[in-house]
């Protein structure tokens, strides 16, 4: 057994009080804009715009959150629909493809697969803001050679997660090259094949790293803006977040109230994954950035 | 080759196939499409027109363009504050939660928290937090007696961007954190016998060992910064008079909302060729700061 270590440790009881107030301060600064929101989005117009401004709703009116679901301009119900279309069909073709291709750069040896790596690596780094225009143009091609509309359509959104995220790609390689390679020889001896040994061996074992690609690749469709906004055009094709900036265009900024429901109601699947996958979410993190 | 080499060669693009095939459509051709209608008059227009050849016209109209000139200096202005502040809150927060002391779970996720949403919906309640008349910023100035501050107006908008973005730097704040983890207890505690305090601990032990965390960090906060669109696309819409007209935001515009695909392609080869030579810059200044332990 190793000595307790004693550095880290505060002994100084005061230092240790200091640090509890500094994050304490630094805490409620960070919660201000969720507490507001939450707040504003229970009174009713004429509160919002009251002064002194109050953080407990008198009166409160929580018939806001179904305001919001029978607005006009706000499909709540619709387009809540349309983000889980594409982020099921992102999240199943992320996470399957990205493990077919980990296996290939984790445990199959051959030649100029550093390269490729490195490939893959380095494409992280391009902003979505240069591809843009070009994508832009190849969905439209895409349009005329498969005889069917790609834009305006869910399709330029979901399409590529079937061919492979980088991120995803390296998270899951980080974890199948710790999963020893006696059992997958053991598997080979069995007469399995390379893919018999993915999808028995490998993936089972893989399970919270595939939960990691999961759920980020979740938030990445849930949190997206500017990929909807260039690729669909009509307003039943929104997804939450498009729909959100619509609204909030189309009613001006005054009705902070249903402004505000509808941004807790965007929030709030986020929120709850983050309580429910904590660990997750710090692991997936860490994994890509700290051991890249 | 042998002839396992050339199976395990088959098997190994067998295996990375999809992504060859995505690499190549969505990544690859792409940037050389872009590259190439950056040299071309391309409109998107009915009936549809092949881009057509003009050579470098694009970039010499670029350089006696305002917008151009413009978003540039925005965009400098912006990443030159959000991103050094950015990294030292990031830093000093996770010093701090990294400290031995109960709570630091509620304080760690507090934290974290606000980097989890989504954007649309971080600009929408800052932009009513940031609101002139009613915004809780300007009601909390007024109760520490100081006048009211026009945060979204042309001189305020763009710290308050910044200031928007420290708010959401948890996740580099979970990466410094487990940086931290790998500072070698034994070298701290050896650092402490020797009678070093903790502002000499932090900076002779603690920080060398963490600089390949905040290599890492930096070259993201680059890359970062200078894309940013999504929140000054729905705050600000770019204004109050184009202070916050980003060059991200003037490529958009380019090609959205006038469809001029060439123009607005040389705009991402000039944004591209900033990011890549930072990020340059970045490693090549590497060598002399960032010790592998």
């Amino acid at each position: 057994m190793t000595a307790k270590p004693k550095i880290g440790r505060i002994r100084n009881p005061w230092n240790a009080l200091a640090i509890h107030a500094g994050l304490i301060c630094i805490c409620v600064g960070y919660l201000l804009p969720f507490l507001w929101m939450a707040s504003t989005s229970l009174k009713t117009l004429e509160k919002t715009g009251e002064i002194p401004p109050r953080f407990i709703p008198h009166p409160w009116q929580p018939q806001n959150y179904v305001k919001i679901f029978t607005h006009p301009t706000f499909h709540a119900v619709l387009f809540t629909r349309n983000t889980i279309v594409i982020a099921i069909l992102t999240v199943a073709g992320t996470t399957l493809s990205s493990a077919i291709v980990a296996y290939g750069f984790a445990r199959i040896q051959f030649r100029g697969r550093g390269i490729l790596f490195g490939i893959m690596l380095a494409t992280i780094m391009i902003p979505f803001p240069v591809t843009m225009v070009p994508l832009f143009t190849i969905f439209r091609r895409l349009g005329d050679l498969t005889g069917m509309a790609w834009l305006g359509t869910f399709k330029p959104l979901w399409v590529p997660a079937w061919f492979g995220s980088a991120f995803s790609i390296f998270l899951l390689r980080q974890f199948f090259l710790t999963i020893p390679k006696d059992l997958s020889e053991a598997a080979r001896i069995d007469g399995c094949g390379e893919l018999g040994i993915l999808f028995r061996v490998v993936l089972p074992l893989a399970r919270p790293a595939l939960a990691v690609v999961a759920l980020f690749s979740f938030m990445v469709v849930w949190n997206d803006f500017l990929a909807p906004l260039v690729y669909l055009q009509r307003p039943e094709q929104f997804t939450l977040a498009l729909g959100l900036d619509n609204f909030q265009s189309a009613v001006g900024g005054t009705p902070w109230h249903l402004l505000m429901a509808a941004s807790v109601l965007v929030i709030l699947p986020v929120v709850a994954l983050f309580f429910l996958a904590q660990r997750t979410f710090i692991e997936g993190i860490t994994t890509t950035g700290i051991k890249g | 080759m042998t002839q396992e080499e050339r199976q395990n060669f088959f098997k190994g693009m067998a295996f990375l196939a999809p992504w060859l095939f995505g690499f190549a459509v969505f990544t690859a051709i792409p940037i050389c499409l872009s590259c190439y209608y950056s040299f071309c008059d391309f409109s998107l227009t009915v009936p549809r027109r092949a881009p057509l050849w003009i050579g470098m016209d694009n970039y010499r109209q670029l350089m006696h363009d305002s917008l151009f000139w413009k978003s540039l200096g925005n965009t400098v202005y912006y990443v030159a504050m959000a991103l050094p502040a950015g990294m030292l809150v990031s830093l000093g927060l996770a010093l701090l939660l990294n400290a031995k002391i109960r709570g630091q779970a509620i304080y760690r996720a507090i934290i974290f928290l606000p980097s989890l949403i989504p954007a649309i919906a971080s600009a929408m309640v800052w932009m009513w937090m940031y609101n002139t008349q009613y915004g809780l910023l300007n009601y909390l100035l007024g109760k520490v007696g100081l006048p009211p501050v026009a945060w979204l107006g042309e001189k305020g908008a763009m710290p308050s961007l910044a200031l928007m973005s420290v708010w959401g730097v948890g996740n580099t704040v979970i990466i410094y954190l487990a940086g931290l983890q790998d500072v070698p207890r034994e070298l701290l505690e050896a650092a402490e016998i020797d009678g070093a305090g903790a502002m000499r601990r932090l900076f002779s032990v603690t920080l060398p060992f963490l600089t390949p965390v905040i290599f890492f960090n930096l070259v993201m906060g680059i890359i970062g910064a200078f894309s940013i669109l999504t929140v000054p696309y729905i705050m600000t819409q770019g204004g109050p008079n184009n202070a916050t007209y980003f060059f991200t935001f003037f490529n958009y515009d380019e090609a959205f909302k006038f469809l001029h695909m060439g123009y607005a392609s040389a705009i991402a080869w000039i944004q591209l060729v900033i990011t890549l030579a930072l990020t340059g810059i970045a490693f090549w200044s590497a060598k002399k700061w960032v010790h592998y332990g």
